[in-house]
């Protein structure tokens, strides 16, 4: 399971105060710790409040890459959010640009620029593709694999690799009005969109969005992991260093044989992973 | 059992060990040994993806083996009691890559030596040869854990690879083999979530996973090599797919199982063939199905298995 560690982010207070006073200690502490907890990498978001968010990624990606060598997910919906922390970034082991949907009504070419930014900084970078486009999130399960299928085709016509694309199907919170039958749609979508391309494309969710509002954040958070584990889930957005979370993701993968049991498989998932 | 699918290219790979310390790294042996590293499955993928050639280390006794056939000793018949001559024809003679020092000798019920004949062996043998040793342990965890201290203590430096340790007795030869810098052999009884809870075990005592060898414990031909052989595919497979805790080189014991087999030893057998082929057939026929496997060292006992097998791991692996 690639786990993507989402504490990076500004819309956290205390990440928020520490891009404004340009303190990298929180920052750095946040990224070791989430890397020890098993992060295979560490997403970067400078929230909406930063005055100026190309200078708030460029400081981000360099305070992080100071103390820790953890491939970053470079998070933000604007192109010019994402070239900046591309300027400063060292991505020789990898790095996700996160995320794009396939266009924009302002922007038909949004993907295109994703991905080309993607293939310049190197062979190990991704993109996450968002099922998503011009008119908006989709709530059925057809329009999402069609999405899909047109973002797949435009990978392969621009010769970017379908292992280095992942897709988010998008998951809804859960006590939005009618969107209880959303969980489901996206586990059927899944199932199809794996069959677009061989490599597959990945499957990522962005899981805390799901439980939004709810009441049983982490129990909400925990079980649809686990479910997206059993249906074939490469990778989510998570909070790593929720424990039991973490301890889900071990038990779903060793249940699905993903990993070797041993009597200590709890302690070394995060450890080896 | 389910064939497992076979991808172009992995994420993962086995880690490379290099076993024997020279001048030049505080030891004194001649040359060193490199396995592992293999980054798919053997026959899959590019030549670069190949592990390092397989070796064959083979077995030399403490004290004068009591038991073995007559065809098995025939070759060895002038050395038997002396392991630093017996190591040294292993090396100019039958072509051993290294040697596998056995302390069969130290177990209560064959012969119950102690430390001290343990170290003079140890040294002995590092002083006739210049190859890497593999130095095995009797399996009696009491005796184990009084000479081999010793054994690690005479070898000191030298790089050695040093076994075994199990779920129940890791922790005296863990110690020790971190104390004097050899490596280690994990040993399970063809049981995978053992295996990889043994390497956690000693782990967690700070020995670092690129020291260890994995033994799965052997089946010879006829007598679970299956087992044996999915067992190692499982490890490759794991180690293939990132599970750092199953990414260590493999040792198989081939030479002492495949002669426990009546088809091997058994002279009077008509109809089965020359016994003086049988043996070292069923030797040899043993190490390749399980090369094929993935595992990256072989212990085995007659010289003619032996050169059957290099000629197989010369072409394999050209």
């Amino acid at each position: 399971m690639i786990l993507i560690g989402e504490r990076i982010n500004g819309m956290f207070t205390n990440v928020k105060e520490a891009i404004a006073a340009k303190d990298k200690k929180v920052i750095q502490e946040l990224a070791k710790k989430q890397t020890d907890a098993g992060a295979a990498y560490l997403d970067v978001n400078v929230g909406t409040a930063a005055a100026d968010q190309e200078d708030a990624m460029k400081w981000l990606v360099e305070s992080i890459q100071e103390t820790c060598s953890t491939p970053l997910s470079l998070d933000s919906q604007k192109p010019n959010v994402i070239a900046a922390g591309l300027s400063v970034i060292n991505a020789e082991n990898g790095c996700i640009l996160n995320s794009t949907p396939l266009n924009k009504k302002s922007d038909d070419e949004v993907m295109d620029k994703y991905m080309d930014m993607a293939s310049n900084a190197g062979p190990k970078a991704g993109i996450i593709a968002l099922t998503m486009d011009k008119n908006g999130v989709p709530q059925d399960v057809d329009t999402r694999v069609a999405i899909a299928a047109e973002i797949v085709s435009k990978a392969m016509e621009k010769g970017f690799g379908t292992e280095r694309l992942f897709i988010d199907p998008i998951i809804l919170p859960v006590k939005v009005p009618d969107a209880q039958v959303q969980p489901g749609n996206i586990l059927a979508a899944m199932d199809q969109i794996r069959l677009l391309a061989e490599p597959a494309p990945k499957m990522t969710i962005g899981l805390s969005n799901l439980s939004q509002g709810t009441t049983e954040r982490s129990l909400i958070n925990r079980i649809f992991l686990a479910m997206g584990i059993s249906r074939g889930l490469d990778s989510a957005i998570v909070d790593v260093l929720d424990t039991d979370l973490m301890n889900v993701v071990a038990t779903a993968e060793m249940l699905m044989n993903k990993q070797i049991y041993s009597d200590s498989f709890l302690k070394v998932y995060s450890k080896t992973n | 059992m389910s064939i497992p699918e076979i991808a172009d290219n992995y994420t993962g790979s086995v880690n490379r060990v290099t076993l024997g310390a020279t001048k030049e790294n505080g030891g004194t042996r001649t040359s060193t040994i490199t396995v592992g590293g293999a980054r798919n499955v053997v026959y899959g993928g590019g030549d670069d993806q190949a592990s390092e050639k397989p070796v064959i280390a083979i077995d030399v006794l403490d004290s004068e083996p009591g038991d073995w056939p007559e065809l098995l000793a025939e070759p060895y018949k002038d050395v038997l009691d002396n392991p630093a001559e017996w190591a040294k024809k292993c090396i100019e003679e039958f072509g051993a890559d290294l040697i596998c020092l056995k302390f069969d000798g130290i177990h209560p019920d064959k012969g119950d030596k102690d430390g001290d004949h343990a170290a003079k062996v140890t040294k002995d043998v590092l002083k006739a040869v210049g190859v890497p040793l593999v130095l095995w342990g009797c399996g009696n965890d009491e005796k184990d854990n009084q000479v081999m201290p010793k054994v690690s203590g005479a070898a000191k430096g030298e790089n050695c690879l040093l076994g075994t340790i199990t779920e129940d007795n890791y922790k005296s030869l863990t110690a020790i083999a971190l104390a004097d810098n050899h490596f280690l052999i994990s040993e399970a009884p063809i049981d995978i979530n053992i295996a990889k809870q043994v390497n956690i075990l000693a782990s967690d005592m700070g020995f670092p996973l690129e020291r260890i060898v994995t033994f799965q414990s052997t089946g010879a031909l006829g007598y679970g090599i299956e087992y044996a052989y999915s067992i190692q595919e499982r490890q490759r497979m794991a180690a293939l797919t990132g599970d750092k805790m199953m990414a260590m080189p493999a040792i198989c014991d081939v030479g002492y199982e495949a002669w426990r087999a009546k088809e091997a030893k058994l002279v009077d057998a008509p109809g089965w063939g020359d016994a003086a082929d049988r043996g070292p057939m069923w030797e040899a026929a043993t190490a390749i199905c399980l090369l094929q496997a993935g595992v990256d060292i072989i212990r085995m006992r007659h010289p003619r298995a032996v050169k059957t097998v290099k000629n197989f791991i010369n072409q394999v692996w050209s």
